[in-house]
């Protein structure tokens, strides 16, 4: 399993409901499902990850989150998932507002802009930066709303969105001390746990 | 029946008539004391009778869904496309049920049968069915066959209303719903097109109130209009463009106007194509199947709307549902488009049932859901193949 979902992993509780939004190939729902009796279901837009979904019996909906999660009711699944999705959608912070209103927990993931491969890479070859992480060039990439740890942390501050926690690794998944002290510069990939609950 | 059609085939099937001697007290309250169901099955019932799939027919279906009657058969049964050995229904693996509703024509009790209490054809006597009484009767056909919870129920169009209803009135008798091309209830359009048919039909000289039979007539006439209406709702415009539209002018598509003879011919007869398509679709129809059924089925058709015993909330109505899920639709079906079946989808997530669904790319309209669309095809087995493996696992 891809390592940032084993992260998402233990901010799940045994037996609840999931909501996974840009689901793939349903490898984390049907994961949650065998180990942890989640009841989960799964969004997903492409034809193939939808089959997948469908073999590993995973429940899967095909519905473009760019328009819109009106068709769920609020509080109606316990955690809502969104693993490296955000950067693609049209417009996060509505989906974030969706999420929140939808699940008590919300979980959020993805590539940190911040980090200091990237900064290096702007700052010397002056280019947008292409690694494995984020490996498009600009004109061809999915990912249209790229943002930092601290873009992050300003919304969810603004949108009194409360932290649980915030964890970053590196690309190797391993968190560190220093990616503690500094996660803006060393993290690549964030992940966080959210509720709009105080 | 060729050597191609054979493979992947049931083969020759047949049919077998299940009499019941109980009365179906009807959702009109009129009571039916007693009737007939004519019943096809492929595959084998395992030792464990739980692997039973159960076919709801649309419209103008019948019980002979897949296979053919005789070596001299030309065309199999309606759904031969997703039956039979290594099919999305796969006939190694699940035992299919499928069966004439109440009210057809083709061997189960209906207005063609004969009135036990007058010894004449019920015709219009014979009493209006819902989807509910349909239902209750699959359910005494379920019970007769040793079945106590089907696998799957699965049905299209008019055969998916039925597959919802199982699961707001029998939830416990069924582990998997298969809705495909449905809708939650009809749209005022839908209802339009239905009286459309029933006034062509009604007002052919030869209907005689309906009691035609007695008169050693039919409204041929009435039905044929009918279903040439009927017919250009389940196609689209661009099936329609592409079906009769091969001749290319010098500016690349002409739109589906192709010439009969090539030629205008400054008359009211048939110019184009499709004038003639739809004139041989409804003469065939109208040899084949009984008017007072076809009316009757519109009416199923346009009292179906499960939502109506909880205040119009068609949540409400799945509160019980347990079974699970799986609805497509197809994206250029404007009969039942993927709208409706969103609709359903959204009812189903406020019940917090757990749902599969499908918007498939397709251009055969409403009619795509009985054609072999690649993607449907890959999608409707991926999930069989789901439900064939949790019954295995829940035996071992």
């Amino acid at each position: 399993m891809r390592p940032d979902l084993q992260l998402i992993d233990k901010f799940i509780s045994p037996g609840s409901r999931v909501l996974d939004l840009g689901c793939g190939d349903g490898t984390l729902l049907s994961h949650l499902q065998n180990n942890k009796q989640v009841t989960g279901i799964g969004l997903e837009i492409d034809e193939d990850n939808i089959e997948q979904c469908i073999d590993k019996g995973v429940d899967v909906i095909e519905q473009n989150l760019d328009s819109g999660l009106a068709n769920f009711q609020a509080g109606s699944f316990d955690t809502v998932l969104l693993a490296q999705t955000l950067q693609a959608l049209s417009k996060p912070e509505q989906l974030i507002d969706d999420m929140l209103r939808i699940g008590r927990y919300g979980i959020v993931t993805f590539p940190n802009f911040g980090n200091w491969k990237s900064r290096l890479y702007l700052a010397t070859r002056g280019r947008m930066p292409v690694s494995r992480f984020m490996p498009y060039e600009w004109y061809d990439t999915p990912n249209i709303h790229f943002c930092t740890v601290k873009d992050f942390d300003t919304l969810c501050r603004e949108k009194n969105i409360r932290v649980l926690q915030r964890t970053v690794v590196d690309s190797e998944h391993q968190g560190s001390i220093a990616g503690r002290l500094w996660p803006n510069l060393l993290g690549e990939i964030a992940i966080y746990h959210l509720t709009r609950e105080q | 029946m060729n050597a191609s059609q054979q493979e992947q085939s049931v083969g020759i099937v047949k049919p077998e008539r299940y009499h019941f001697d109980d009365a179906l007290t009807l959702r009109s309250g009129k009571v039916l004391a007693s009737f007939d169901l004519m019943v096809e099955t492929y595959g084998e019932l395992n030792a464990e009778r739980s692997n039973a799939v159960l076919i709801c027919h649309a419209l103008s279906g019948d019980h002979h869904a897949a296979g053919y009657h005789s070596e001299n058969d030309s065309k199999p049964g309606w759904w031969d496309s997703c039956i039979g050995p290594g099919k999305a229904i796969d006939t190694n693996k699940f035992f299919v049920v499928c069966l004439n509703n109440l009210g057809g024509c083709a061997g189960s009790t209906g207005p063609t049968s004969i009135n036990p209490e007058t010894g004449k054809h019920y015709g219009p006597d014979f009493p209006i069915v819902t989807v509910r009484d349909w239902v209750k009767s699959q359910v005494m056909l379920a019970d007769r066959l040793g079945i106590e919870k089907w696998a799957a129920v699965v049905g299209g169009s008019l055969g998916g209303m039925q597959v919802l209803r199982w699961t707001i009135s029998y939830p416990e008798r069924l582990d998997h719903a298969v809705v495909i091309a449905a809708a939650p209830k009809l749209s005022a359009q839908n209802i339009a097109f239905n009286e459309v048919a029933r006034h062509s039909i009604t007002s052919d000289p030869n209907f005689h109130g309906g009691y035609y039979l007695e008169h050693g007539t039919t409204p041929k006439q009435g039905l044929k209009l009918a279903r040439m209406v009927g017919h250009i709702t389940y196609l689209s415009d661009s099936a329609m463009r592409a079906k009769f539209g091969k001749d290319l002018s010098h500016f690349g598509a002409n739109f589906g106007r192709d010439l009969r003879s090539g030629t205008l011919s400054f008359g009211y007869n048939v110019d184009f194509e499709v004038e003639s398509y739809l004139r041989y679709q409804g003469e065939r129809f109208s040899e084949n199947f009984d008017a007072n059924t076809y009316l009757l089925m519109t009416k199923a058709l346009d009292y179906f709307d499960p939502s109506v015993d909880y205040g119009g909330d068609l949540s409400k109505a799945f509160a019980n549902s347990d079974c699970k899920f799986m609805l497509m639709s197809f994206s250029t079906d404007w009969r039942f488009p993927p709208e409706r079946s969103r609709e359903i989808v959204e009812h189903l997530l406020q019940a917090k049932r757990q749902v599969t669904y499908l918007e498939i790319e397709a251009d055969a309209g409403h009619d795509a859901f009985l054609l072999p669309i690649p993607r449907y095809i890959r999608a409707f087995s991926a999930y069989m193949n789901r439900i064939h493996r949790e019954l295995t696992a829940n035996a071992s």
